[in-house]
């Protein structure tokens, strides 16, 4: 029982970083309608900042917060540069340009930091592991956990309760009609980016103790992500959240478990390779049966 | 006009031809086709070769064995096709008979086999695939690093060896990783206790860990090359599994890099290499220095598989003053291993992969600069070859 407790709080903490990048993907996609496959690159700029920061003896939350601004600052820049071209343009032209921009970026950074993975210790404080009554989990990952969860309240008041929130949502299901009220959506567009690209470098440079900080890392991340905003419905960070804790959730508990149940009915190693194949597939099956059901996803941008 | 024709591309071709034998009498460098893998997560590997490549080249001053030669460099991008392209390009455009350079075998595979039927020779830095060690080998494709399953058997011995009684196995749910595990289990006597494949992108292993600390064993081997075993070994620290578990690896999961990634979190791992840095050869002591020396970081095993690749070569350029159009000279030469390899003996085995010692390592802190470092402990495997040479039959 306590092991399959545990299984949930891992799947839990994949998720909340998960929603982490997730959330900056689908504002942008839901407000600009602009299709960002270099949003993983800021990701990579938050981890490789804070790592740098760490490296040169910042302390934890600083490290954080630089690699946050990094990350959010790049994200303006990406956006005035090149983004800002890419509304109302094609599907293919903004995959092509986004693309183009990973490139740039993963060699941007080789050329930095060079293809070396940086080393990033947990700070000590976090380091131990707590008892929670019948397991040991890491003190580190509850507070991903927290952190993730803090995010995605934060971001929720913000949006339902702001002003700006307002104009958020307004914009993305009425864009012309805000832009006709007299507010700068160019501005508004800018904004949404940046605050976007500042949450992907929060989740980077969180995860940077617990993961290789190297090129690249930005894409192994990125499927996952698209996996949970299609899951959870373009452009809706409700749908953002919940698809990204499911796709934490299957993706963890089939890595977990397959393997286990088929133990009994197939031969070893056949049972521990099979497992590992299909619970690679796992969100992918979880992503058809929801398209399949509710072929927007579960909680499209502009629902009710 | 068919006549004209006819007789223009015949004059075109003796142009041709008079062309190339006029370039052949020219002392141009001879060029050696080097595909590797310089992006992706993984081209820190071929980085490190490459530039233990070049630094043999460097001692001779743009030479090897006394012939100057000219690498020509192309990243693979860690995709078969990709590879394949560049070599048929290096084959066809740039005429180069002299390959090296793969870092993954799955490149390797789809490489490898059109350079050799071509008549190409290829010396391979580090791929060493089963299909080409048996009944697939070739008498123009040559290993200097290992069989691919011959770091598991070692790291299997080792575990063995430091009596750890119930193992986790854990690997990347692919080729290469189902290799790894039948090598370590083929050395390994002990209980199983769990056997974990994973996805090749995967960045959280939380799952993993939680059946890991379920299967209460006392030790764990992981094969998860770069960054994959960073990320994995930054996590079973954490969960604060190491207390109880000996960690026993292949070199690819404990080099330098990886120990400067991961900081503290190597601290008491053991492992097995082919290679050390503090090896005690002359050859090893040069070579060690020079690399720091020039490139200002840590040598990794594949730093020094790249440097004794190039001087492999280098014995058999000499033997030949440079001319490889003479095969089987050329051949005889490579096969006769006669170079000073920084790993100590070396030599080759019927299927012209390696014949060599594997050493135990463990990670300790320098009392001095309090740094963690890989220290050898001892030989682990004499002499050993690889279980599919055997099936190869060359002569």
């Amino acid at each position: 029982m306590s092991l399959a407790l545990e299984q949930v709080l891992n799947g839990l903490q994949f998720g909340a970083m998960i929603f982490l990048i997730a959330a900056g993907l689908t504002l942008v996609f839901g407000i600009m309608g602009v299709i960002n496959l270099a949003h993983g690159s800021l990701y990579m700029l938050g981890a490789f900042v804070s790592a740098s920061a760490a490296v040169h003896g910042a302390p934890f939350a600083v490290a954080v917060l630089a690699g946050a601004a990094a990350a959010g600052l790049a994200g303006i820049v990406m956006e005035l540069v090149v983004i800002r071209r890419l509304y109302g343009r094609d599907h293919l032209d903004q995959v092509l340009a986004t693309f183009a921009l990973i490139l740039i970026a993963n060699d941007g950074v080789s050329v930095v930091w060079g293809k070396v993975p940086l080393p990033v210790d947990v700070p000590s404080a976090l380091a131990g592991t707590v008892s929670l009554g019948g397991f040991i989990y890491p003190a580190y990952r509850l507070v991903l956990i927290a952190a993730g969860l803090l995010a995605a309240l934060g971001l929720y008041l913000f949006i339902a309760r702001t002003r700006l929130g307002m104009l958020i949502r307004a914009g993305a299901t009425h864009r012309e009609t805000v832009a006709a009220l007299g507010v700068d959506i160019a501005q508004l567009n800018t904004v949404v980016f940046g605050l976007g690209a500042l949450l992907a470098g929060i989740a980077g440079a969180l995860l940077a103790p617990i993961l290789a900080v190297q090129v690249g890392m930005g894409e192994q991340i990125l499927i996952l992500t698209f996996v949970a905003i299609v899951v959870g419905g373009l452009g809706s960070i409700r749908g953002a959240f919940v698809g990204a804790l499911l796709v934490g959730l299957v993706d963890t508990l089939g890595r977990a478990y397959i393997p286990v149940l088929l133990k009994p009915v197939a031969r070893p190693e056949i049972a521990d390779s099979l497992g590992g194949g299909l619970s690679a597939v796992a969100i992918y099956v979880l992503m058809a049966v929801v398209l399949i059901w509710k072929p927007r996803g579960l909680f499209p941008a502009g629902s009710r | 006009m068919l006549t004209f024709a006819r007789a223009s591309l015949a004059a075109l071709l003796m142009v041709s031809v008079a062309g190339s034998s006029a370039f052949a009498a020219d002392p141009a460098p001879l060029k050696i086709g080097m595909i590797t893998t310089l992006s992706t997560a993984g081209g820190y590997l071929g980085e490190d070769m490459r530039d233990g490549f070049q630094l043999a080249i460097d001692e001779e001053h743009g030479k090897l064995g006394g012939v100057p030669v000219q690498v020509i460099v192309e990243d693979d991008g860690l995709k078969p096709a990709n590879g394949k392209q560049i070599a048929d390009k290096f084959l066809l455009q740039d005429k180069i008979q002299l390959f090296t350079g793969i870092i993954y075998s799955n490149v390797a595979l789809a490489v490898v086999p059109s350079v050799v039927e071509a008549g190409a020779f290829y010396v391979s830095p580090n791929s060493g695939p089963s299909q080409l060690a048996g009944r697939g080998c070739n008498k123009n494709f040559f290993v200097v690093s290992w069989q691919n399953d011959t770091p598991h058997e070692a790291t299997g011995q080792y575990a063995q060896y430091l009596g750890i009684k119930k193992m986790v196995v854990v690997a990347p749910n692919y080729t290469t990783g189902k290799d790894a595990i039948a090598g370590f289990k083929r050395t390994y006597h002990g209980q199983i206790a769990e056997e974990i494949y994973t996805a090749l992108d995967q960045t959280d292993y939380s799952a993993e860990l939680a059946r890991i600390r379920a299967a209460n064993a006392d030790g764990i081997y992981y094969f998860l090359p770069g960054g994959l075993g960073i990320n994995f070994l930054k996590q079973f620290t954490q969960a604060g599994l190491k207390k109880n578990m000996k960690v026993v690896l292949p070199e690819f999961s404990l080099e330098n890099h990886v120990i400067g990634a991961v900081g503290n979190d190597a601290e008491e791992l053991y492992g097995t290499a082919h290679w050390l840095e503090d090896l005690p050869y002359a050859a090893n002591k040069k070579f060690v220095t020079d690399y720091r020396a020039k490139y200002h970081r840590e040598p990794t095993p594949y730093a020094s598989q790249g440097y004794d690749t190039a001087k492999l070569i280098a014995s058999a350029l000499r033997a030949v003053n440079g001319d490889i159009s003479k095969a089987d000279a050329f051949r005889a030469a490579l096969r006769k291993a006669d170079f000073k390899s920084t790993r100590g003996a070396f030599k080759f085995g019927p299927n012209q992969y390696p014949v060599q010692d594997w050493y135990s390592m463990k990670v300790v802190r320098d009392p001095k600069t309090k740094k963690l470092g890989i220290r050898g402990v001892g030989k682990i495997m004499r002499d050993t070859g690889d279980v599919y040479s055997g099936q190869c039959k060359l002569t």
